[in-house]
């Protein structure tokens, strides 16, 4: 087992929730990121999600948008994300830490020297949101094999059939989309979130993690109650970018950190 | 029979989307493979084609064109005289049909030039359902009648301001709204792209092109052609025109792609020429891409030929050698435009005017018992006022 479900079989032995947090990395430059993760870590964050920005980001809405575009004004690329979480590991960050990203970065890059790379730097998992299983028979064979987690989403839409192939496909935990729709949508429909995720446990043993448009410490509180975790992204991007070049960046993020770590218990 | 069950075309082609849209591809397909053996929804797409669209277009001999470049002769597939002025409403006829069969209220499309939007607004209003279009507001500045159509008709057109703000931006809003609006949206993906079933689908729609072309050059010539000459921005024309003679090894055909302002420029949509494989938009095909996998600007004077990647059965062709694929200018595709018009009375769309380039310049190296057929896929009245403004007033 690696990080991500040693973190949340911790977490399940003392009755709390995992809280995921998703940052832009590069956004705006990346020794911001630097001081992100470990602020993050600090606070109380118990996973890193690093997306890697990708020039056509089609899951995204405007605030993760705008997020990668600044990201790629400071021509980030994959290569310097995974050194930067090479340095961070080397620092001492204990957080498990997921790469998210469009396919088309890591094909580029090659799937099995990703594998190789992003394990090897410290990375304990990837996230593709354009990569179902179906296309991912080599991705998960050089995940597997150098012990990244492969995590694949679920959606409102799926059907059972799918919930069951993406579940056997997972590992690490599966990231159930709260909604149709992009990222930072609005959520408007909580009771949906709570009637899917028993449809989904029948089918797997792994955690279970709702992301998507979850903004505020309410909804956190409530979707904690029936998932494992509570994946939040757009919120804390948008707090980021309010706040980047401002010394009050880092505190800001560890308070709203703390505060949703709280709410989710 | 390509492609494979998966979606693929060799190693090209599948479904890359977020898992929101996985059943509703999946719906897609299962509808479209039901219709498809349904003689009752043949029956129905031939009868707007025939009464609504206005096919089969003519094969036109361009005698005077034939004459001028001393070769080959020259036949013109007229799309530009189908309904709405181009090809396109082939394809909308078809999805249009099958979201009433699937029971969904609203349609959605991306549009490059324009002419896919109309041809969306079209069939939307015909059928009554709700429309909104996405379009680059490049786009909207280059195309501003087309716009103005599209409203006219009752569609909502959805400016898109970010990215290139052209045709690849459009598609990314395009899927954010069906993600968003899946249950009750259909999304009329206006091209042989994306992920599958549209490739296939689209390919089969517009296969109309080719089949009527084939029984047409027989009349007329009592042969197969040498050689078929179509412009690719995502392909549709192209596939249409090309699809039926895929098992005729005899002929030819040649695939023209935007050359902007030259390769070495770097401003052009010359995927064939520059560009790898990659995954973008739901599909693994050419693309203009740079090092790390961003994908990269492009240009051309056509809107409808100014986008990264391409069809991915395109990319399968390419690699087989089964279809050749080429690139014009920007500044040859004018001189097409304004030739074809003085000399035949044709004002072809900016897209097609890149297939008559090729075309000027492939007749002449031909002997005078050469066939060539020319899919001219659009007409050029949307184009007039943006011609006017690069050519001026002579």
């Amino acid at each position: 087992m690696g990080r991500i479900g040693e973190t949340f079989k911790r977490l399940r032995n003392q009755g709390k929730k995992a809280l995921i947090t998703y940052i832009m990395a590069g956004d705006p430059d990346l020794s911001a990121t630097e001081a992100l993760i470990s602020t993050i870590e600090q606070a109380g964050g118990d996973i890193l999600e690093l997306g890697v920005p990708f020039s056509d980001p089609v899951a995204d809405g405007p605030a993760i948008q705008r997020a990668s575009e600044r990201a790629l004004q400071s021509k980030t690329t994959l290569r310097k994300v995974l050194a930067l979480v090479k340095k961070a590991r080397k620092d001492g960050a204990a957080i498990p830490v997921i790469i998210m990203t469009y396919y088309n970065i890591i094909f580029q890059y090659g799937i099995a020297r990703f594998s190789k790379d992003a394990a090897s730097s410290g990375v304990d998992g990837a996230i593709i949101p354009d990569l179902p299983p179906e296309e991912a028979a080599d991705f998960i064979k050089y995940a597997r094999s150098s012990g990244l987690d492969t995590i694949f989403l679920l959606a409102p839409t799926s059907t059972g059939e799918r919930i069951k192939r993406i579940a056997s496909s997972s590992t690490g935990f599966i990231y159930y989309v709260s909604m149709t729709g992009i990222t930072g949508a609005r959520l408007r429909n909580l009771s949906e979130i709570r009637e899917k995720i028993p449809g989904i446990r029948q089918h797997t043993d792994l955690p279970v993690a709702v992301g998507f448009g979850i903004s505020n410490e309410d909804d956190a509180k409530r979707i904690a109650k029936w998932a494992d975790g509570v994946i939040i992204g757009s919120a804390l991007v948008k707090l980021i970018e309010a706040n980047r070049g401002r010394r009050l960046l880092l505190p800001k993020v560890a308070g709203f950190i703390r505060a949703m770590k709280g709410a989710i218990g | 029979m390509l492609p494979d069950s998966s979606g693929h075309f060799g190693i090209y082609g599948g479904k890359f989307v977020p898992e929101t849209l996985m059943p509703a591809l999946a719906e897609l397909e299962e509808v479209y493979s039901k219709a498809k053996a349904d003689p009752s929804f043949k029956e129905e797409f031939e009868y707007y084609l025939t009464k609504y669209v206005g096919r089969p277009t003519p094969l036109y001999f361009a005698g005077r064109l034939t004459k001028h470049l001393k070769g080959a002769r020259i036949y013109l597939k007229r799309e530009d005289l189908c309904h709405t002025g181009a090809h396109k409403i082939n394809n909308t006829i078809g999805q249009a049909i099958l979201t009433k069969r699937m029971g969904k209220h609203r349609v959605i499309a991306e549009t490059g030039a324009g002419q896919h939007g109309v041809a969306t607004a079209t069939v939307a209003a015909m059928f009554g359902l709700e429309c909104e279009i996405y379009m680059g507001t490049e786009d909207m500045a280059r195309q501003s009648l087309n716009v103005f159509r599209m409203k006219l008709l009752g569609a909502r057109v959805t400016p898109v301001d970010h990215g290139s703000r052209t045709l690849k931006d459009a598609i990314n809003e395009a899927m954010r709204d069906w993600t968003t609006h899946v249950r009750t949206t259909h999304y009329v993906l206006g091209s042989v792209l994306g992920a599958h079933p549209y490739p296939m689908m689209v390919r089969d729609f517009q296969s109309v092109i080719g089949r009527e072309a084939r029984g047409q050059i027989f009349e007329a010539e009592g042969r197969l052609p040498d050689c078929l000459v179509a412009c690719v921005g995502g392909g549709s024309n192209a596939i249409g025109l090309f699809y039926p003679f895929m098992d005729d090894p005899g002929v030819r055909m040649v695939g023209v792609e935007a050359g902007g302002l030259g390769i070495r420029t770097g401003r052009h949509a010359a995927r064939f020429a520059t560009g790898s494989a990659g995954i973008f938009q739901g599909t693994k095909t050419y693309l203009l891409q740079d090092r790390d996998g961003q994908v990269m600007v492009t240009h051309s004077v056509s809107a409808g030929l100014d986008y990264s990647a391409v069809g991915p059965e395109h990319s399968y062709y390419k690699d087989l050698k089964r279809v050749d694929y080429t690139y014009v200018t920007d500044k040859e595709a004018l001189k097409a435009f304004s030739l074809l018009s003085e000399i035949e009375g044709i004002m072809p769309a900016l897209e097609s005017a890149h297939a008559i380039a090729y075309t000027m310049k492939l007749a002449p190296s031909l002997p005078g018992d050469r066939v060539i057929i020319v899919n001219l896929s659009g007409r050029g009245d949307k184009d007039v006022q943006h011609v006017s403004e690069i050519i001026g007033d002579r």
